[in-house]
């Protein structure tokens, strides 16, 4: 990262500490959001971005983590125990839905996800035994831990902003191990990967499981922020926004999901003026910048910062290379 | 001296066609074995058959007298086979440095002591030699993909031999490199293997290159071994210049 | 026996629907890799096209051609002018994502401009029922069939016995090589966007009667082509057609005798399994291809 990108971390870094004393109660419970689904779409991130399989089924896995605290707590579990526990969970669920990606690809894995967000969705909404259908889980306490009750909007900041810090650092630690080269290596070249030793297979499958865990984990922040889910919280609509959300931001760049989570808390509030058509800009928005720049908000900045700082001849075009399959 | 790779009886058709047909051959410790072949002669369908790309029908492949058919390609790397392709094949998006302590990360101990360990693998200052070895070291913090088609193939041949592979097998190396490209490429490869007593297996179209690199040259012409020999028995056969020129 | 037979019939009548909507989905995808997530919605749309010229006076039957001429002009050229072609040098997932993007500004435009309420839409016959072999029919589900079934065929023909529909299927298979034997690419590519905005638009007044004409329409619609073309075979149209029946008929018999909460659980395990165990899809073709 250059001198630039540090400079403008550490800036976000200092507002996101210190803006919720300028805020309201909806402002902190806004930007409280902007954690939970930072944290949803860097997993996404690491899948689709990083690894470069597309995937559906983010929300789906925001749906499993949320009704797993909420119901362990319910229970009587302690929160901790719970919050480890959807982890494990979308892990284990996310390595079982990675088989499909490693005998299928890019549309094909996409419908896959697809339609297991639908029958997540499905199954939340039928087995009422278990999740109380339709009605949802209503009352999620938020929790205490150490003596220090979450309960007040700003604690409860307080504790998923470190949550996301915790998990952002973890992740990037992951990133700049061999793991990420390799995980880059998988999105760029497959079959090249395959014959310089790399276990495609393992590494897929990992992928898929890491990034639906941090699903999980932000499920998990989700129930108690909200307080109350229903199945029709994670149905498609939640992952084809997280998806918008890592592309937006710009995928493949580790603070992409930051952006792209801001801008989808932040933009039905600053388009309020436009009333019910919001959703209407928003679609156009992306349609536009799908066409001019596919690489997200921060590959624009970069392009911008590039051209502003070095101002020397713009570099050669990256050849492209047709990979086949095997 | 004793055979590094051993394949016998090798078969694969696709569909009714039958592109490898029968075909036995050995590979010596030391040696750069050359495969030449009228284009459709079956040259890289047997290479896919090698390296695990494809499953043979019938015959067996040994790698130091280790049965490896139907082993998947990154199993095979790891026992020290290599290999480059024909089509560019480097990771655009990541550096030069990059591209090579990939190819060697997966050979240093387990996944999961790798996700511990330093980020480099331990490999940096091995990458730089093996970069500097190619003269690309100007180039070593540049993105593959801004590399120019010569100096990619460059690369492509430096990953091949990252890992310090026992075998390697090159599909097509000067096709499509400028002639200054392709002397700088044919004296790396055999100061390589002047170095180190490397194994080769070179697919090629250029005959010049494949005289000049090879130390003994097996001729395919549909799916079967017509001819064998050192080069300069190649270039005199009968039967090597029938299958070129036609009737 | 009775009531299967008149849920196979109805089964079929919408399975006749579905595979208008995916035969589209899969020419698009075959002759420019478009995955077009807001195909549901393009179902959607052209039933507001055809309320909303009727509210102009229009009669049904003018209303309804209205409809297709516009759905071919705004879904099926300005769809490929203004989101596609800019996209098509980006790949397939900046694409994905637009399609997904069209979808949303597709349905929030027909809640915000139209009507967030289910609009009732006039249906092609009058709905009496006939017994056929003992079983209660609606005349509606023959009609659907009836016109499904000539929109098949004609599509048929056209793709097989004319010049043009060879043209079309060449691009479709091999784009260089159709390129090299002179055939305008870029046009046949045109067509096709063309062809599928007159498909979406006769799917719209077949089902629309039944479904009622509705914002959110379109969710379930696109998913019903999705699994259609991809339990058939992508890279055959034959194969959506056979998916997108198996699918009516399945969905139908499913809901009345096994479990209505999870008839939508079905399509979805059959898809699963489809792409594990057979992904070309049950009419597609295996593509061995080497590096």
């Amino acid at each position: 990262m250059n001198r630039l990108g540090i400079i403008a971390v550490v800036a976000a870094a200092i507002v996101a500490v210190a803006l919720p004393f300028f805020l309201a109660p909806f402002g902190i419970y806004l930007i409280s959001m902007w954690t939970v689904l930072t944290i949803a779409a860097i997993g996404l991130n690491l899948t689709l971005g990083y690894a470069g399989q597309v995937s559906l089924a983010q929300g789906a896995f925001v749906g499993i983590g949320a009704y797993c605290v909420a119901l362990m707590t319910q229970a009587g579990w302690p929160y901790p125990f719970a919050f480890v526990c959807a982890g494990l969970l979308c892990f284990v669920i996310g390595w079982i839905l990675g088989y499909p990606a490693l005998r299928v690809q890019h549309h094909y894995l996409a419908f896959v996800t697809l339609a297991f967000t639908t029958l997540v969705f499905l199954v939340l909404r039928n087995e009422e035994w278990l999740t109380h259908g339709i009605y949802g889980i209503d009352g999620i306490a938020r929790p205490t831990l150490l003596g220090w009750s979450t309960g007040e909007a700003l604690d409860f900041y307080v504790f998923s902003l470190g949550a996301l810090t915790v998990l952002a650092a973890t992740t990037w630690w992951m990133l700049r191990s061999p793991w990420g080269r390799a995980f880059v290596a998988l999105r760029e070249n497959p079959i090249r990967a395959l014959s310089l030793g790399l276990d495609t297979r393992r590494y897929t499958l990992m992928a898929f499981a890491i990034g639906s865990s941090l699903g999980g984990l932000a499920g998990a922040l989700y129930a108690p922020l909200v307080q109350f889910i229903e199945p029709s919280s994670f149905a498609l609509g939640l992952s084809f926004n997280l998806l918008l959300m890592v592309i937006v931001g710009g995928s493949g760049y580790f603070f992409g999901p930051f952006v792209g989570a801001l801008i989808a808390v932040l933009l039905p509030e600053w388009l309020r003026v436009t009333q019910g058509y919001y959703l209407i800009v928003y679609a156009a928005a992306v349609m536009i910048m799908m066409a001019l720049c596919p690489s997200g908000l921060l590959g624009l900045a970069e392009r911008a910062a590039k051209a502003v700082l070095r101002r020397d001849p713009p570099p050669v075009a990256p050849l492209r290379i047709e990979v086949t399959e095997p | 001296m004793s055979a590094v790779l051993e394949v016998s009886n090798l078969r694969k058709t696709f569909g009714g066609i039958t592109a490898v047909d029968d075909v036995s051959f050995e590979v010596r410790e030391g040696e750069i074995l050359g495969i030449i072949g009228p284009n459709g002669s079956g040259k890289s369908t047997l290479f896919n058959c090698v390296l695990g790309q494809l499953t043979p029908n019938q015959g067996e492949v040994r790698v130091d007298g280790r049965v490896t058919t139907g082993m998947r390609p990154c199993d095979l790397n790891r026992l020290g086979v290599s290999r480059t392709f024909q089509l560019l094949q480097v990771f655009p998006q990541l550096s030069v440095r990059d591209n090579l302590i990939l190819a060697g990360q997966e050979h240093q101990g387990s996944m999961f002591s790798r996700l511990i360990g330093h980020p480099d693998a331990g490999l940096g200052p091995a990458a730089e030699q093996m970069i500097a070895f190619f003269r690309l070291s100007h180039l070593s913090d540049e993105q593959a993909g801004a590399l120019s088609y010569g100096q990619q193939k460059l690369l492509d041949a430096a990953m091949a031999f990252m890992a310090g592979p026992r075998l390697v097998l090159l599909d097509e190396p000067a096709g499509g490199v400028n002639l200054t490209m392709l002397g700088n490429l044919r004296d790396r490869l055999q100061a390589y293997h002047a170095q180190r007593n490397a194994t080769f297996v070179v697919i090629e179209h250029q005959m010049e290159f494949v005289m000049a690199l090879c130390t003994r040259v097996l001729v395919l012409a549909q799916g079967r071994i017509i001819a064998e020999g050192t080069p300069q028995d190649i270039r005199r056969n009968p039967v090597v210049i029938e299958a070129y020129l036609g009737h | 026996m009775a009531s299967f037979v008149q849920l196979v019939v109805s089964g079929l009548a919408t399975g006749a629907i579905y595979a208008l909507i995916a035969v589209g989905f899969t020419l698009l995808w075959q002759t420019s890799q478009t995955i077009n997530f807001a195909q549901g919605e393009f179902v959607m749309l052209p039933a507001f096209f055809i309320l909303a010229s009727m509210n102009l006076g229009a009669p049904f039957w003018l209303a309804a051609l209205i409809g297709i001429a516009l759905s071919i002009l705004v879904l099926g050229l300005l769809f490929k002018l203004v989101i596609v072609d800019p996209m098509l040098k980006h790949g397939v997932l900046p694409l994905v994502i637009s399609t997904i993007a069209l979808s949303l500004f597709l349905k929030e435009s027909a809640k915000d401009f139209y009507s967030s309420q289910a609009q009732p839409f006039p249906a092609l016959v009058p709905s009496t029922d006939v017994h056929v072999f003992g079983a209660v029919v609606s005349t509606q589900s023959l009609a659907v069939l009836a016109v499904a079934i000539a929109t098949v065929v004609a599509l048929h023909l056209l793709l097989n016995k004319t010049r043009l529909g060879r043209c079309m299927q060449a691009t479709a298979q091999n784009p260089t090589l159709a390129r090299i034997l002179g055939i305008p690419v870029r046009r046949m590519v045109l067509y096709t966007f063309l062809i599928n905005g007159a498909l979406v638009a006769i799917a719209s007044i077949l089902i629309s009667p039944i479904y009622l004409a509705k914002f959110t329409n379109g969710e379930t619609l696109g998913m019903a082509a999705f699994l259609a073309a991809i339990i058939g075979g992508f890279n055959q149209v034959r194969g959506a057609i056979l998916g997108g029946v198996i699918l009516g008929v399945l969905d139908n018999l499913s809901a009345a005798y096994i479990s209505s909460q999870y008839r939508g659980a079905f399509p979805l395990l059959i898809l699963i399994a489809v792409i594990l165990l057979r992904p070309q899809g049950l009419l597609g073709r295996i593509e061995e291809r080497t590096v």
